[in-house]
């Protein structure tokens, strides 16, 4: 039913785009013979979904292969067998949540500016709500104008107590504070909330490792899950992105956000080949309940889906 | 993963030594190359193919000198290729005849508007000495308008804010009121985020539009973009009718080749770039840096630029010559480690030098270390005048190698190796000076020095130290 959910979230989303690929490979691509013009196309559409120069080679070549061994004659033979290329290397990915045996469960929440976190925890928060579960929110950006009022608002909708301190404090102690409340309210998850930063930003990144200490120093087995929060419609510096914030803050797993505009996110093929991180979740609007478990059949689908191949 | 396409292209040109003309043939290989930088830097794939088609136009029939400059040549085509299409110069913001001057921001969900506005309005209050008033018309995210007023106080420039019961075309109708009544000449309108595809928000934004009647709409929108920038460009312009772009968050690392895209589609320029999260952190674009940062060729004139505002023009002729008469000093040293240290962290300077790429990656995850620099301050600061001017007498005397160690707080093994690495460096630099084609790897000899992971530190290498 979730994935359901997901699937017809993003169809719908992405339905609104002009230019249908999938019809186009109905419509011209299916009685064309395989040659290269045809791989020319796919490759625009690859890259055009976000997918990179690399990862999109790599699908390729080894499409070409698959299509000589199971002797592929028209084109548009090629999309389900490119489909499932990519479903197979994302399956690959852990998608369920981490939890705590018994206790405390800590998630940690990272990312660039404007990518989604704080609206992502109210999702999560809700989730965990909704499961019955008690939920504690760490109000860890300090430094954003607002972004503490912004926690609390998502606080009150998704019914999750918010830890927090004045804009200007210390991030590490806030999250520290939250772990002893979490502990005396005896609840079962605690989200922290963290500043957006930019992955070249040392200064940045060594207060993320600090907060990262002092929620290790306080349970050794946690965080027990440290997601990313990715913007789907970043490009390609998304792989830096994934690559330092996974060496800072050891990122488990990927919330690929604003899925439901016209953007696809591709590059989170690079990124599970190269760090081996898992998209666990997408987002799909601007609710408490636009929170979708990750599917990788589904997102391997929509990738090739509304790409724009129209040129001038 | 970035090589420079520098590097890529001289490889690709390798093999050219010594024919005339480039022929269609030869460049494939080097466009080839170019259509893969414009892609790793999110350059549209449409964009970078026909831009790769005029460079071919224009590269095939050209003479080849030598093949480092055939491969120079190429770049300077891209570079002029890409300035042209980003729009040549540098684009002013609008000027209402009657003020107010209404500004009106609009993007996707986190592009960064709000930090916009309040950039934009410090930089006409303070650069252009106007009176903006800030309206916070995002009546959706929850804090939105909170977050503007807390910034608007910082900057000292009034927020109009009727609430979040307010529907956005309203608030703009009133914004405008309040800015006649209250004399002020810019009105800068923070809209909500929203999708392009998001029919009933875009149409909401129309009837903003429509009230507001915008001298400038500016499409703000994240340097990190992908390929999805040309979608959410052309539904922008298309829907709303945008004057031109900030392009925010260019402080990270990304290339920002949504830069490019935005300016082809739109046809408008890009006006602004955010580069950091404080306030004034705005600066005007301007588009043959952007055509540098895109290729990976290096912002060599901001580096200049930097390097003029802290280094005195005086003081670095005068090091020059020094420098090519040996006269190297451990104080010129020391003065020319403090200008470094102005200028920036290092690794950020050498991304700026061309061909640098490479060897910035390698010191990144890895960055110079303040300390260490701090430690050879103190080191020349322990030392007497004389000391400084002729390193020798420290060389020379264990008994002043003590003192210094003693003075400064380090170890004698500091204050040694630190000469030895002076000595090294002073000899590099007579090298490096004369520019040669040595240039970069001295360069990173010397960075190699600087982190202390000096080549000479290998047993062997010191000639001197085995005789004895």
């Amino acid at each position: 039913m979730r994935v359901m959910g997901f699937f017809d979230r993003l169809k719908e989303g992405l339905a609104k785009t002009r230019t249908v690929f999938t019809e186009r490979v109905g419509g011209v691509l299916s009685r064309r013979k395989i040659d290269d013009s045809v791989y020319e196309e796919l490759e625009d559409a690859l890259l055009s979904a976000d997918v990179g120069v690399g990862t999109t080679q790599y699908l390729l070549d080894r499409l070409a292969r698959e299509a000589r061994r199971q002797k592929l004659a028209t084109a548009d033979q090629l999309i389900p067998v490119l489909q499932s290329l990519v479903n197979e290397i994302l399956d690959q990915g852990e998608t369920e949540l981490h939890l705590a045996s018994q206790g405390l469960t800590v998630i940690l929440v990272v990312g660039v500016n404007g990518a989604g976190k704080t609206t992502t925890i109210g999702k999560l928060a809700h989730r965990f709500r909704q499961e019955g579960k008690r939920v504690i929110l760490a109000a860890g950006d300090t430094f954003r104008a607002a972004a503490i009022e912004q926690l609390c608002v998502w606080g009150e909708r998704s019914g999750a107590h918010v830890v927090k301190q004045n804009t200007g404090s210390d991030p590490a102690a806030v999250i520290f504070d939250a772990i002893q409340a979490a502990r005396a309210r005896k609840a079962d998850v605690l989200i922290c909330d963290t500043a957006g930063r930019l992955q070249n930003k040392t200064h940045l990144m060594a207060e993320l490792e600090k907060m990262y200490r002092v929620i290790v120093r306080e349970i050794p087995e946690a965080p027990h899950e440290t997601l990313l929060v990715l913007d789907a419609t970043t490009g390609q510096n998304a792989i830096v992105q994934a690559k330092l914030f996974k060496e800072i803050a050891h990122v488990t797993g990927i919330v690929l956000t604003k899925l439901d505009g016209t953007a696809k996110g591709g590059v989170v093929i690079a990124i599970f080949q190269e760090l081996g991180l898992p998209v666990k979740w997408v987002t799909v609007g601007e609710h408490l309940g636009d929170l979708e478990p990750f599917s990788a059949s589904a997102f391997s689908a929509a990738l090739f889906d509304g790409a724009d191949v129209s040129r001038s | 993963m970035f090589d420079t396409l520098t590097n890529r292209l001289q490889s690709a040109f390798q093999r050219l030594r010594g024919k005339g003309r480039l022929t269609e043939d030869d460049v494939k290989e080097a466009l080839r190359e170019i259509r893969r930088a414009l892609l790793e830097a999110d350059v549209n794939h449409a964009v970078a193919k026909e831009l790769t088609d005029r460079i071919r136009e224009r590269a095939v029939g050209q003479e080849i000198l030598q093949s480092l400059s055939a491969a120079q040549q190429v770049i300077k085509i891209v570079n002029d290729e890409l300035t042209a299409l980003m729009g040549g110069g540098q684009a002013k913001l609008a000027n209402a005849s009657k003020p107010p001057t209404v500004i009106l921001l609009v993007g996707l969900q986190g592009a960064g508007k709000t930090t916009a506005a309040t950039k934009l309005a410090r930089y006409l209050a303070l650069s252009e000495h106007r009176r903006p008033l800030l309206v916070a018309a995002d009546i959706y995210r929850p804090a939105a308008i909170q977050q503007l007023q807390v910034l608007g106080a910082q900057i000292d420039v009034p927020v109009f804010a009727p609430g979040s019961d307010v529907p956005p075309p309203e608030i703009a109708r009133r914004a405008l009121d309040e800015a006649r009544r209250g004399g002020y000449d810019y009105v800068l309108i923070d809209t909500a985020g929203r999708l392009h595809i998001d029919e009933e928000l875009m149409d909401e934004l129309r009837q903003v539009r429509a009230i507001a009647e915008p001298d400038e709409t500016l499409l703000v929108i994240d340097a990190m973009t992908g390929q999805d920038a040309v979608n959410v460009a052309k539904q922008f312009h298309e829907q709303i009718g945008v004057t031109g772009a900030i392009l925010t968050k260019l402080d990270g690392d990304t290339r920002g080749g949504a830069a490019l895209t935005v300016r082809h589609v739109t046809g408008c320029p890009v006006k602004f770039v955010g580069i950091g999260e404080k306030p004034d952190a705005l600066e005007p674009f301007h588009p043959d840096r952007m055509a540098s940062r895109i290729l990976g060729m290096g912002d060599v004139l901001t580096l200049i630029e930097k390097a003029q505002a802290t280094i005195n023009e005086d003081d670095a002729r005068a090091l020059e010559a020094k420098l090519r008469r040996n006269e190297f000093t451990l104080e010129d040293f020391l003065t020319q480690l403090q200008q470094m240290r102005k200028l920036g962290p290092l690794d950020q300077l050498l991304g700026m030098i061309p061909g640098m790429g490479k060897l910035n990656k390698n010191l990144q995850g890895n960055s110079v270390d303040e300390g260490q620099f701090r430690k050879i301050e103190a080191i020349i600061l322990s030392m007497s005048v004389k000391e400084r001017k002729n390193p020798e007498l420290v060389m020379k005397s264990s008994g002043r190698r003590v003192r210094i160690a003693k003075g400064s707080g380090t170890e004698v093994r500091d204050v040694n190796q630190l000469l030895r690495r002076f000595d090294e460096m002073r000899k590099l630099m007579k090298q490096f000076s004369g520019m040669g084609k040595n240039s970069a790897r001295a360069l990173s000899n010397l960075a190699g020095q600087v982190k202390g992971r000096s080549t000479f530190g290998h047993p062997g290498s010191g000639k001197g130290k085995r005789r004895r």
